[in-house]
């Protein structure tokens, strides 16, 4: 498939020609000592505007665009409607602090995501307070630090396996916890290493399954066993959530603690980055130590229980991304139990149809069979001297978004591809034979793409040295080497 | 024709989808999802809609709460740009060449909050207003050692309860600074007493909860070398001097109001800002300027080593997912508005605000502003028979009156934070006064 990106010299706004200010008159408005007489904010015209972002948006790629195979971020179609109904007045214009007896509407719909989701992960108590799945992971281990605290216990060691997402390390260490890394085996977590790691300070050990190399850890209840009789609890990061549905869950493999990424598997849209949603799931025991409020119901309808002692607090503003839950809610109802099984069973199909087809054209660390995701080594290459992100960025010249590159660590050269359901076999086989196409070409092609985006490669390098964050420091830097 | 499926499994050798889960141990396998099944876009379409239409909203209602976020009107244009799916059904910018519409973007919205605040770097999102505070203190205290972070007394209680779970491993106590009982701004006497060399940070808002102006950040400053963090409404911000200019260290704030719903409390868009000097302590993604292999302009994510892909725990914080498109409205929202429509937006919220107190005022029983002074859009109402029954009078009177104070300050158990905007029409303000005329 060719491709061309479309291309516009588009200037800042700050470059472009703005109107005069006009006076304002603060006089009885803002004391003197505080009042502003300028703002460097450019005058311009409404339809410049839109244009301009416009052009933007147009030199841009989302997986409305194309195939967007990006491991471990499950970029699949976000359907429409659910865009209709968090547009609705009914979401957008109610306010937070609004009397409980004036947003039942609101709170039914959170309190029945809140059941939908424990049963889909096989939990009992779900919060959807936190805003992303990294805040997910930070409220887990809060909850796993105060159940421990309120049997009496100081844990502060969290451990990981070497294949673990980086957020579980930078959740971990800004609790202030301790960290014992664990290295793999065959791809799969170490049981030997784990039981010697797991003891009195244990207080989770954090796994995502299928983990990121998107093998199934078929020893779960053997690691669950190891953790829980060294006191520990079980943390499952639900980034790979949709290698699973329907067929397992976290509650089945004895997990005690999960958070969602629901802008992953629940395909809320990724927005350039956010915003997405993390809501946490517990088991029983873990219920009572939940953020505050949690949406209950009682006789005089739904409501928001801030009555809870052992609460952990809050993790952020009020009660989560309302309008990313409303989509996520109308998406499982839209699917059910039998439409999420599918997801699953065609994201699955999907990422080994994908691995099976490039078989003989990039080698794919580890054996056996694979869940959403799978990870191939570009390392064969190095000695035409091409590496991974050349690999990657030639990609982009056939209209795709380049996987994951470089994680995890332990695949050299990596390439973390994560097809998802919502891609067709013949984009699956479009992908397979640009791949195959790339490995065979000219090392210089490879090493000098991309040629048809927008721009050619970008300096990073010199964006790192030489930081320029704004209009003000780019204007600051101009004074000084002029 | 076969189907997708048959094609593949076929040619893998395989006769169904369950031999792709053969790995899965019995035990831990589960017939099915213990939900129902799914249903027709338009059945769920109705579903939700009716569910929803439970809810009455601030059209529905004249509402007058604020407390951190604003229902201020988003021009239709901010709206056409966010449904440019090239951008929402993006992810993070990971490969720049392919991403330079976003990262531009995101850029020009850094840029536009530092003209804002008169900070030299903005990242392009936290999570809220209330992380970004946690996030701020964390950074306080990684530019200067010590063990206490001041917050004023009269803060949103969200924001304390986030604040000091996001200091939980960083060894920080907070310590709450009173307000001034007459003037509702921070009370200088209890922070200096406050004040020890233990303390590495300190956090005054303008406008600040109580809806006043915070007039003393000079003085503030002059109190102390601890690093300064001031959070702002960035609308408030275009009449109020910037920061920047006051010698602070780190601003932050909630951007909602630029260009965004209410939408219940989220997303919301946390503002972080600071000086040039202490931009590789920042946490966040943030977008450099720099250029391709052939000398054009190009943008890119920067500063990456302080992030958790690459320095997992010892990132400056585990974000990772933020709140980009709100960034995104955010840069169209002030980019249609322009400094003229800002600035004058603001200013007529400061008169609506002081016209609608000064009429509260004027009704018996309730006293508005009760801190004496300037205010942004809202402000401290007192009743003399006590909030609840207002509160009830008005909503019986299909109107939603403002935040009652009674669970953050129990001193202003009888009063209730109002706030107006734009929004509300003169029709809209004479039924909130005559309602509160016939509670009296």
């Amino acid at each position: 498939m060719s491709f061309r990106q479309a291309f516009y010299d588009e200037p800042l706004l700050h470059e472009k020609r703005s109107a005069d200010d006009a006076p304002v008159d603060l006089t009885d408005l803002v004391p003197p000592k505080l009042r502003r007489d300028r703002l460097g904010i450019p005058n311009l015209p409404e339809h410049e505007v839109v244009r301009h972002f416009t052009r933007l948006s147009q030199m841009n790629f989302g997986i409305d665009t194309g195939f967007y195979p990006l491991g471990s971020c499950t970029m699949k179609f976000n359907p429409k409607f659910t865009e209709e109904l968090a547009a609705l007045p009914t979401v957008g214009r109610i306010h937070p602090d609004q009397d409980e007896s004036t947003v039942q509407g609101a709170l039914r719909l959170l309190y029945e995501l809140q059941q939908m989701l424990a049963r889909i992960a096989g939990m009992d108590a779900v919060t959807l307070q936190p805003a992303a799945g990294a805040q997910g992971e930070q409220t887990g281990l809060l909850l796993a630090q105060a159940y421990h605290r309120d049997r009496g216990e100081e844990r502060n060691q969290v451990i990981l396996p070497d294949t673990a997402h980086g957020t579980n390390f930078a959740s971990a260490g800004m609790l202030g916890f301790d960290i014992v890394e664990i290295p793999s085996k065959d791809g799969r977590v170490d049981l030997g290493a784990l039981e010697a790691a797991a003891g009195e300070k244990t207080l989770a050990f954090m796994l995502t399954n299928p983990n990121t190399l998107g093998i199934f850890e078929a020893h779960v209840l053997d690691i669950a066993d190891i953790v829980h009789d060294a006191g520990g609890l079980l943390y499952y990061d639900g980034a790979n959530f949709n290698a699973i549905l329907g067929r397992t869950s976290p509650g089945h493999m004895n997990f005690d603690i999960v958070h969602f990424n629901l802008h992953k598997t629940f395909t809320t849209p990724h927005g350039g980055g956010g915003p997405g949603a993390g809501p946490v799931g517990v088991k029983r025991p873990l219920e009572p130590f939940l953020p505050m409020p949690v949406i209950d119901l009682n006789g005089r309808g739904y409501h928001l229980n801030y009555d809870r002692p052992k609460t952990i607090g809050k993790v952020r503003a009020w009660y989560g991304n309302f309008a990313l839950l409303v989509r996520a809610y109308a998406y499982i109802v839209r699917m059910g139990g039998d439409g999420l099984k599918e997801v699953s069973d065609r994201a699955v199909l999907n990422a080994n149809y994908l691995r099976h087809r490039l078989a003989g054209v990039l080698e794919v660390p580890f054996g056996g069979l694979r869940k959403h995701e799978f990870v191939a080594s570009g390392a064969r290459l190095a000695s035409n001297g091409v590496r991974t992100v050349d690999l990657a960025k030639r990609l982009m010249d056939f209209g795709v978004h380049p996987p994951t590159v470089y994680f995890p660590h332990l695949v050299d050269e990596a390439l973390m591809i994560e097809p998802t359901e919502t891609e067709t076999k013949e984009t699956l086989d479009g992908f397979a034979d640009a791949l195959t196409r790339i490995v065979a070409e000219d090392p210089r092609v490879l090493r000098s793409a991309p040629h048809n985006t927008s721009v050619a490669r970008v300096d990073e390098v010199l964006a790192a040295r030489e930081p320029i964050l704004s209009w003000r420091m780019a204007m600051a830097r101009k004074a000084s080497s002029s | 024709m076969p189907s997708d499926e048959d094609e593949m499994l076929r040619s893998m050798g395989l006769r169904n989808v369950d031999e792709l889960f053969a790995d899965l141990p019995e035990p831990v396998r589960i017939p099915k999802l213990d939900l129902a099944d799914g249903r027709p876009e338009e059945d769920v379409v109705e579903h939700v809609t009716t569910i929803l239409a439970a809810n009455r909203t601030m059209a529905d209602m004249p509402t007058f709460l604020g407390g951190g976020v604003y229902d201020h009107f988003v021009p239709a244009s901010v709206r056409a740009i966010l449904s440019r799916s090239e951008f929402y059904t993006s992810y993070t910018p990971y490969q720049p060449e392919m991403s330079q519409g976003l990262l531009q973007s995101l850029w020009e919205y850094q840029s536009l909050i530092c003209e804002l605040t008169g900070m030299d770097a903005a990242n392009t999102s936290m999570y809220d207003a209330s992380t970004a505070l946690g996030e701020a203190a964390r950074m306080a205290h990684r530019i200067r050692p010590g063990s206490v972070f001041l917050v004023p007394r009269a803060l949103r209680h969200h924001r304390k309860s986030v604040l000091r779970n996001y200091l939980i491993g960083a060894g920080v106590q907070v310590r709450e600074v009173d307000y001034e009982r007459e003037t509702g701004m921070l009370h200088l006497g209890a922070l200096k007493d406050a004040l020890s060399a233990d303390v590495c940070g300190v956090y005054v808002e303008n406008p600040n909860f109580l809806g006043r102006f915070e007039e003393q950040i000079e003085e503030i400053r002059g109190m102390t070398d601890a690093v300064l963090v001031v959070g702002v409404n960035p609308i408030a911000q275009a009449v109020v001097r910037p920061p920047g200019d006051l010698g602070v260290d780190i601003v932050i704030g909630e951007g909602q109001a630029l260009g965004s719903p209410v939408n219940f409390g989220g997303p919301l868009l946390g503002i972080f800002a600071c000086r040039q000097e202490h931009i590789r302590k920042m946490p966040g993604r943030v977008i450099g300027l720099t250029r391709d292999v052939n000398g054009h302009r190009a943008f890119c994510m920067t500063l990456q080593t302080r992030e958790q892909h690459i320095r997992r725990e010892k990132a400056m914080s585990n974000i990772c997912t933020n709140e980009s498109l709100l960034a995104v409205a955010a840069a169209s929202y002030l980019s249609v508005l322009g400094s003229n429509g800002l600035r004058r937006l603001a200013a007529d919220n400061i008169r609506r605000a002081k016209d609608l107190a000064a009429r509260i005022d004027r009704i018996e029983g309730f006293t508005a502003p009760l801190f004496p002074g300037a205010h942004f859009n809202e402000f401290v109402v007192r009743s003399r028979d006590g909030y609840d029954i207002v509160h009830k009078a008005l909503l019986e009177h299909g109107i939603h009156g403002g935040l009652a104070l009674a669970r953050q300050l129990p001193e202003l158990r009888d009063a209730a934070l109002f706030a107006t905007t734009e929004r509300h029409s003169r029709e809209d303000v004479d039924r909130l006064l005559a309602a509160l005329e016939s509670i009296r």
